[in-house]
């Protein structure tokens, strides 16, 4: 399937290169609707990878890339389930999740996420499994989990520490605080800064010079430079399911839906 | 090295050209918020243009629950 139109993203094959859009009200969020959507890109994966040099992950949101895990949809669906069944739900979710972004951190093209705006979170996260993050003025990168009683869930943390060094890590995910794109550049985040608006000129600009490299001496380039965390991959559900147990994470969800403040990602 | 009152004046023209006010209509003691009418994102937004002009990093948690533009102005003069 060279080209998809969903309700939260569409994608397109052009010349080597699949565009990816995400697309979902109001900032991208990601719950049980994107998950299916990018199951369905990853299921793809067999028919697009024999013609595929490069992969481009954008935003189609005025907000940015993406605000992070769709908190309103879990805290309602959660608050419906017994304790048993909530855990059971986000174990099966939280796996999911893991399984399309594993698959899209391994993929055998190049990735690239092209950032604007907010990219918190669980966004935050599936801008990681890319190989590389090209980012404007206005990109900002938080962990705001730790407000909620949880860590990042999606894969973040492993992902994190395998690109950059502990103190970053450990500033981003231990104060909650965002982060601009040219600190981020600094911390070895991201990989090119470039004008506001223009992150997706740049990441095509890149992909056009990817494309003239032999594919399988590409594919094992990356396997080389940017191996999968499985190991870590795994404890972080592990430790994400067991915070997910304390009713702290209940009380802090509601909070988040119903707060009104202006910077909600900060306890 | 900035005094506090020019950081302050360069706040309140950043924040009449990007949030489209007429310039001279904001002073230092208006709550932002309220003056600009922007949301969690525009103060993300505002955030970034702040530490973009100014070349600092400006954690969140310390303009956190700042709504005027003099107290604004007091946190980034702190991190010139």
């Amino acid at each position: 399937m060279k080209s998809f139109t969903g309700k939260t993203l569409r994608w397109e094959w052009r010349d080597g290169a699949i565009e990816l859009t995400l697309d979902g009200e109001p900032a991208n969020e990601i719950g049980t609707a994107m998950l299916e959507e990018l199951e369905q890109f990853v299921a793809a994966f067999p028919a697009l990878i024999p013609d595929t040099a490069v992969c481009i992950m954008s935003s189609n949101r005025r907000a940015g890339f993406s605000a992070g895990a769709d908190l309103r949809e879990l805290y309602h669906r959660a608050a419906q389930l017994s304790l048993e069944e909530r855990l059971a739900g986000v174990r099966t979710f939280i796996e999911r999740i893991h399984a399309v972004f594993n698959a899209i951190d391994a993929a055998p093209f190049v990735t690239i996420a092209a950032v604007t705006g907010v990219c918190f979170g669980g966004g935050f996260e599936l801008a990681l499994t890319c190989d590389m993050i090209i980012a404007d003025a206005m990109a900002r990168f938080a962990f705001p989990e730790l407000r909620l009683g949880l860590i990042p869930g999606f894969g973040g943390i492993p992902r994190l520490k395998r690109d950059v060094g502990n103190a970053f890590v450990r500033d981003l995910l231990l104060t909650g605080r965002s982060v601009n794109a040219a600190r981020a550049q600094v911390a070895g985040l991201v990989a090119q800064l470039a004008a506001e608006g223009e992150t997706l000129r740049a990441a095509r600009s890149a992909a056009m010079q990817i494309t003239k490299f032999d594919a399988v001496t590409r594919a094992a380039a990356k396997r080389f430079v940017k191996p999968v965390p499985h190991e870590d991959l795994g404890r972080e559900i592990d430790l994400f399911c067991e915070l997910f147990a304390r009713p702290t994470v209940m009380a802090a969800l509601k909070k988040f839906v119903e707060s009104s403040d202006a910077m909600p990602y900060l306890p | 090295m900035r005094t506090l009152e020019q950081t302050t004046q360069e706040v309140l023209d950043l924040a009449s050209k990007h949030f489209h006010v007429p310039a001279g209509s904001l002073a230092p003691e208006d709550d932002f918020f309220k003056k600009l009418g922007i949301d969690s994102l525009e103060t993300l937004e505002m955030l970034s243009r702040l530490e973009n002009h100014f070349g600092i990093e400006l954690p969140d948690y310390e303009v956190q629950g700042v709504s005027d533009f003099r107290t604004l102005a007091s946190r980034i003069q702190s991190r010139l």
